[in-house]
């Protein structure tokens, strides 16, 4: 289903300049009809366009040759057997017009023009049918090329140690954007097409970090994921002014938070503890004035399943 | 039941996301504390809630949930529609309170996370 909507598409997107032929093979008017007969044989091709003094003047074809042997006038030109003013199609125009003209007239070929009349190429439904197959293969590759990056880096890069680092910068009080860093967290963790489980840990230790530092941190800071094979690490950095009393600060219901920021049902004093359920190793420094520094570790084989 | 079947029992009104409406809903959550939320709500629940801010988009789609019912006529600002449509996540309004939809949930058979 998806695939015929994609040649549809195609038709659309792809311009004839594309897909036709642009090494084209010419006669002139004073070409004989034996010549263009040895010609077309020689090129396996079924007919070709007349030029005369680099004008498109006519259009000739097999069709045409057959009818000049059946009466005898092979040694005939090619001028007196064209097809003068023959239709042309415009380079720049989408495949799918030369469709509806291959259907409306009934001709084998077409020559092509640029916007100045001069013949740039020819084109057969052959050539429409082969350029449409060539772009769905290209894209057929690029997307395998995408899907295979992304979720076989860690079997294809050779190192000691390879992790993948996502840095995302956190504004202070940005409401606007708040949930981004951790949504856009989540989604790297699904491409890198890691178990449901994990992300949805990952993705709850980096909301309440993302928010901790959205609502405490005056400066904003840093979210950074590391994806490495068998863990996830949360960092957040930033310069607040540092947590004081970091025991405190871990339990369950105790917030700093401002009435506003309560009401918008932030502040709930679970933020932390929601870190630290989510998590298999948590690490919490806040050395006063010198800005916090949270570490969430979430393995991808949970130790003690919760 | 999934959050259409719900929605047109409760004559809950569907702000957002249409087309996200079939899912099946595997139970429901009320808080308006975002980080309980973050704690308790799972996948596939119906969510219930007070708040109309962005925020609430990125904690349902975080969690995956069905969808958000915003309770008490309470209108969603305009940035969290946008946000949800974009995201494909329900937000359905209604004016009746959190208890009486929480309630007529649970008349329907959605159950909480501490019976699931």
């Amino acid at each position: 289903m998806t695939e015929i909507t994609r040649v549809q598409e195609l038709v659309y997107e792809i311009k004839i300049e594309e897909v036709m032929t642009r090494d084209v093979i010419t006669v002139t008017p004073q070409t004989s009809m034996a010549e263009l007969s040895e010609l077309l044989r020689e090129h396996g091709i079924s007919g070709t366009p007349v030029m005369e003094n680099g004008e498109l003047v006519g259009i000739i074809s097999i069709e045409d040759l057959i009818k000049a042997l059946a009466e005898g006038e092979m040694e005939a030109t090619v001028g007196k057997k064209m097809t003068t003013n023959p239709v042309t199609l415009h380079a720049d125009e989408p495949a799918v017009v030369a469709a509806d003209y291959f259907a409306r007239y009934g001709f084998g070929r077409f020559p092509v023009i640029d916007r100045k009349g001069k013949l740039v190429g020819i084109l057969s439904r052959g050539d429409i049918i082969e350029g449409t197959l060539k772009k769905l293969e290209v894209e057929y590759h690029e997307e395998e090329i995408h899907h295979y990056r992304v979720s076989h880096i860690f079997e294809d890069i050779v190192s000691d140690r390879t992790s993948v680092v996502l840095h995302y910068n956190v504004a202070s009080q940005d409401f606007e954007h708040a949930g981004e860093a951790s949504s856009n967290i989540k989604l790297a963790l699904t491409r890198l097409e890691l178990p449901t489980q994990l992300i949805r840990r990952a993705a709850i230790a980096a909301y309440e970090a993302e928010m901790n530092i959205i609502l405490h941190a005056n400066g904003g800071g840093e979210i950074v994921a590391e994806v490495q094979p068998g863990q996830i690490a949360i960092r957040a950095v930033d310069t607040a002014p540092g947590i004081p009393d970091i025991e405190q600060a871990m339990q369950p219901g105790f917030s700093t938070a401002s009435d506003w920021m309560r009401e918008l049902g932030f502040g709930a004093g679970m933020g932390l503890s929601n870190i630290q359920w989510c998590a298999d190793e948590m690490r919490l420094e806040s050395p006063p004035g010198d800005g916090t520094c949270l570490e969430a570790v979430i393995y991808l084989t949970r130790k003690d399943e919760k | 039941m999934t959050l259409e079947e719900l929605g047109h029992q409760l004559s809950l009104k569907v702000r957002t996301a249409t087309g996200k409406l079939g899912t099946e809903v595997t139970g429901g959550y009320a808080a308006d504390l975002l980080s309980c939320v973050m704690a308790k709500a799972q996948a596939g629940n119906v969510w219930l809630t007070l708040q109309g801010h962005p925020n609430i988009v990125a904690v349902a789609s975080l969690l995956n949930l069905a969808g958000v019912v915003v309770t008490e006529g309470v209108v969603p600002e305009p940035t969290t529609l946008e946000k949800a449509e974009e995201q494909g996540i329900p937000i359905l309004t209604t004016p009746l309170t959190t208890f009486t939809v929480a309630g007529k949930l649970f008349a329907l058979g959605v159950r909480g996370v501490d019976e699931t």
